[in-house]
């Protein structure tokens, strides 16, 4: 059974700090930092949102864009994070409820770094295509933390986008997913920690690059393709340079990784990167055109997939939600107290009655 | 229904009383009430208190049982009831009083209104207060009690073309009469730049669009009007009180711009008493907030609907004016401990209808009229008083 | 630790339910057994239903001094917003400067966190409005 993508949303919170303005903070060359990760500024999430807020309003965004769909169809959804509210008490049950999810459903919350929403997407395949579930909702939200005065802190930003899983009326038919998967300690948090941890340059060539090319290579063996093969390739994207280096070293070009790459405007969204990058891809994709997917997530895993995009998406009013540039264009900038003040950074007294 | 007169009154100053605690502030009310009444414990049939929380601000329910021990009024085993209504938890302790002693039930009971705010921090005590409103569907949104009545303000400008200044002018008016009154939690006069000038609340409402935290404690003896001149030369007879009530949140009305409950209490009152408000002189009307005070005097009959603005800022309601409102401060300026407010206001009235007003005297004072909203007008109790 | 009280609300609070009367057609947020219109006629015919979350803002203000678990959204909007039902709604105004905010203007509801039961407890989640995306 032919599998795919029946709709799409996202979402990314208005709020922009610039690398200029973090490094003037800690006395770091903010500039160079931007130029370096080619970032020119990152989203930041209101005190009132989380990953809870953003996965709902791109799953109500993807709902919005298929009418005909009742929500009471939906079997399976799965909300993939590192950044979920809650240690224990899933996200997913509370996404269900607020789009109109039935009782009839399986929930669970994934976690695998950057990379839990492509995994929750490949759940659903498998639900849909064993004809257990007629539709899987799989989600990649994160409003990731970096530590105060860290590089992680340039770029970790906060974003998602929601897919829905099915077998017909689909926009883009999910030819093959294959994933590559070792042990690889590139980029931690312990429980109970409020900052994530990074091996430096230890998560760039044995963990990133390996990983990625690996899983590339073999979505491209497996379905005997080339990258000229693709009008699109949306790799992660923790900043705006790895992509095209490792696209270069697969045989892609910058052409074909430009519409999927946001980082350099919003940030590393996280579990939300490779999932708002294909979104912005769906925004503008032709039928027949191709998309190569390689999500990334530290730990580490890569899961690639190929894409078909179908005549369905010419029928879909894709304006019925907004589309990722809208998100990336309706923004307001703030300063570093605004943002540690927003991103609960600074220390507040307990109440006293 | 028998008549039913006023034979005493007794209130404390209303402040930040640090050294006064909830017990001692009913009891000092009480004690001044049955003084003036020149009354005996074992004259007192039952004990009516107004109190809004008690259970929040200082961690006691059953206040009414406590006053009742601690004025010494238990030992006869009196009934004892607490009335709560929010904001007018005074006024409907008022009017329960004074329909068991109009029913026959009782010949003399003592009402009694107190509060005791500054126990806990101002965040705190304001989150009280907010518990008015719909606690669900308004305050756990971010709306809070002043925000509510902000946007009572905002729709009366839109609607009528009221103006920041003459809203203003409320509290201008109220420091006024406030600078009056020796009982009065603020004595100063202030002007209309400080009120427009003051720190925001919610906007457009500022510090001192609002009335303060205090604590206070007021009461009223009640008598059947056919014994109350063996008590007091000067009785008050209660012409008529009447209460109404509205939907607990704002957004549930047909219109934010007037309470329904006052325009009801009123109108039913008015009825009863055969009287319209052409015929009263001195009114006490529930101003927590300047804009309140403003919907007040319009639903109350004062002044046509969308008018009060205007009226306000022509002197209309000021001492010497087409009619004395909140000769006392008002909640503005004399305080707003919750529960004595109801009962403060009667307390003013009956002293002005009785001539011992001193320096805010309302001269011919001959009916008087006291109004105390709960909520954002969830609740309204109208009271008309006459010199007997 | 109030779970309960809110989590009972969380379908009016997560999707706008509502009742409409079967008698007279008006519509109430939160829903009601009995329409204070129809009284004892519309029992048994309330309809459940849930807003659009369309509206337009009737009144507003702007918050300064604040509750304590709302310090960190100071100064915030809250509006009184009529929706498109004619059910009138309270809730906090998102995403536009306090000085754009107009009576009149369209808005529409959004999911986010209205508080929480302390650093440790349940989060609850509801809805705020937002401009409408022209």
């Amino acid at each position: 059974m032919e599998v795919g993508i029946v709709s799409y949303g996202a979402y990314v919170p208005r709020y922009r700090i610039t690398p200029q303005e973090i490094g003037r903070v800690w006395g770091s060359d903010g500039e160079a930092m931007s130029k370096s990760l080619m970032i020119y500024s990152k989203s930041v999430p209101a005190p009132d949102e989380d990953v809870i807020t953003i996965a709902t309003e791109a799953a109500k965004n993807m709902m919005r864009r298929v009418p005909g769909v009742d929500p009471k169809d939906i079997g399976a959804l799965y909300v993939g994070s590192e950044s979920h509210p809650y240690a224990v008490k899933p996200s997913g049950t509370i996404v269900a409820e607020a789009i109109g999810c039935s009782t009839d459903m399986t929930v669970a919350d994934f976690e695998f770094a950057c990379k839990a929403g492509t995994a929750a997407m490949q759940t659903c395949m498998g639900l849909v295509g064993s004809g257990m579930v007629k539709y899987g909702v799989a989600i990649g939200a994160d409003t990731s933390q970096g530590a105060p005065g860290d590089p992680l802190e340039y770029s970790a930003s906060a974003g998602g986008a929601s897919f829905l899983i099915g077998a017909k009326d689909m926009i883009a038919v999910i030819n093959h997913t294959s994933s590559f998967t070792t042990d690889t300690p590139d980029f931690w948090r312990r429980e109970g920690q409020d900052y994530p941890s990074h091996g430096g340059r230890f998560t760039g060539e044995p963990a990133y690059f390996k990983h990625v090319t690996s899983a590339a290579k073999l979505v491209l063996k497996r379905t005997g393709s080339q990258p000229a093969d693709y009008q699109y390739a949306v790799f992660h994207q923790p900043n705006g340079k790895f992509p095209q280096r490792v696209a270069k070293m697969l045989g892609f070009t910058d052409k074909q990784v430009e519409v999927g790459l946001l980082t350099p405007r919003i940030g590393n969204t996280y579990s939300g990167a490779v999932p708002l990058g294909l979104s912005a891809v769906l925004d503008v994709a032709q039928p027949g055109e191709r998309i190569f997917v390689v999500a990334y997530g530290s730990g580490a895993g890569a899961d690639g997939f190929d894409i078909t995009v179908t005549d369905g998406i010419a029928r879909m009013d894709r304006s019925a939600a907004p589309l990722v540039s809208h998100y990336i264009e309706d923004k307001r900038v703030i300063d570093y107290a605004t943002y540690a003040k927003f991103r609960g950074k600074i220390r507040v007294k307990e109440e006293v009655a | 229904m028998r008549e039913v007169a006023v034979i005493g009154i007794g209130d404390t100053k209303f402040g930040e009383l640090w050294d006064l605690s909830f017990r001692d502030l009913g009891m000092q009310a009480g004690l001044l009430a049955v003084n003036d009444a020149k009354l005996a414990a074992e004259d007192i049939d039952a004990l009516y208190v107004g109190n809004m929380s008690a259970g929040r601000f200082i961690e006691q329910e059953h206040v009414a049982a406590l006053i009742a021990d601690y004025s010494g009024l238990a030992r006869d085993n009196i009934p004892a009831t607490r009335i709560e209504a929010a904001g007018a938890s005074g006024g409907l302790a008022f009017r329960e009083g004074y329909l068991a002693v109009a029913s026959g039930m009782h010949d003399i009971v003592v009402v009694g209104g107190a509060e005791k705010m500054t126990d806990v921090g101002d965040v705190f005590a304001n989150e009280i207060q907010s518990s008015a409103a719909d606690t669900q569907w308004e305050v756990v949104f971010g709306a809070t009690f002043p925000a509510l009545h902000a946007m009572i303000a905002r729709r009366h400008m839109h609607e009528f073309g009221t103006t920041r200044e003459q809203i203003a002018q409320v509290a201008v008016k109220n420091h006024k009469h406030g600078a009056l009154n020796p009982k009065a939690q603020f004595q100063r006069e202030i002007e209309l730049s400080t009120v427009l000038k003051s720190p925001q609340v919610a906007e457009p409402l500022g510090v001192f669009d609002c009335a303060p935290l205090s604590d206070g404690a007021a009461a009223v003896v009640l008598c059947s009007m056919d014994k109350a001149r063996s008590y007091t030369t000067k009785p008050v007879r209660i012409v008529a009180s009447s209460q109404a009530s509205d939907t607990l949140a704002l957004h549930a009305r047909s219109s934010i711009t007037s309470f329904k409950s006052t325009q009801v209490a009123a109108r039913e009152a008015f009825r009863l008493a055969r009287k319209t408000p052409a015929d009263v002189q001195l009114a006490e009307v529930h101003d927590n907030f300047t804009i309140s005070e403003i919907l007040a005097i319009e639903d109350l009959g004062f002044f046509p609907k969308g008018q009060g603005g205007k009226a306000t800022m022509d002197g209309e309601t000021m001492l010497g004016g087409k009619v004395a409102v909140n000769t006392s401060g008002g909640l503005k300026a004399r305080g707003d401990p919750i529960g004595a407010t109801g009962v403060a206001q009667i307390v003013e009235i009956v002293q002005q209808l009785r001539g011992e007003a001193g320096r805010r005297q309302v001269p011919d004072a001959l009916l008087g009229l006291a109004h105390n909203v709960g909520g954002t007008g969830a609740t309204a109790v109208v009271s008309l008083l006459e010199v007997a | 630790m109030a779970t309960a009280r809110f989590w009972r609300e969380n379908p009016s609070r997560y999707n706008l339910k509502a009742v409409r009367c079967g008698n007279c057609g008006k519509v109430f947020f939160p829903p009601r057994a009995v329409c204070s219109v129809c009284h004892r006629k519309s029992i048994g015919k309330m309809q459940c239903m849930n807003l659009k979350g369309e509206g337009e803002v009737y009144s507003y203000t702007v918050v300064h001094e604040a509750p304590s678990q709302f310090e960190v959204l100071k100064p915030y909007v809250v509006a009184m917003v009529k929706m498109d039902e004619g059910v009138m709604l309270t809730s906090q105004l998102i995403d536009s400067d306090p000085k754009d905010v107009k009576i009149g203007m369209r808005v529409k509801t959004t999911l986010r966190r209205i508080g929480e039961d302390g650093p440790g407890g349940v989060i609850y989640y509801g809805y705020k409005f937002a401009p409408m995306k022209v």
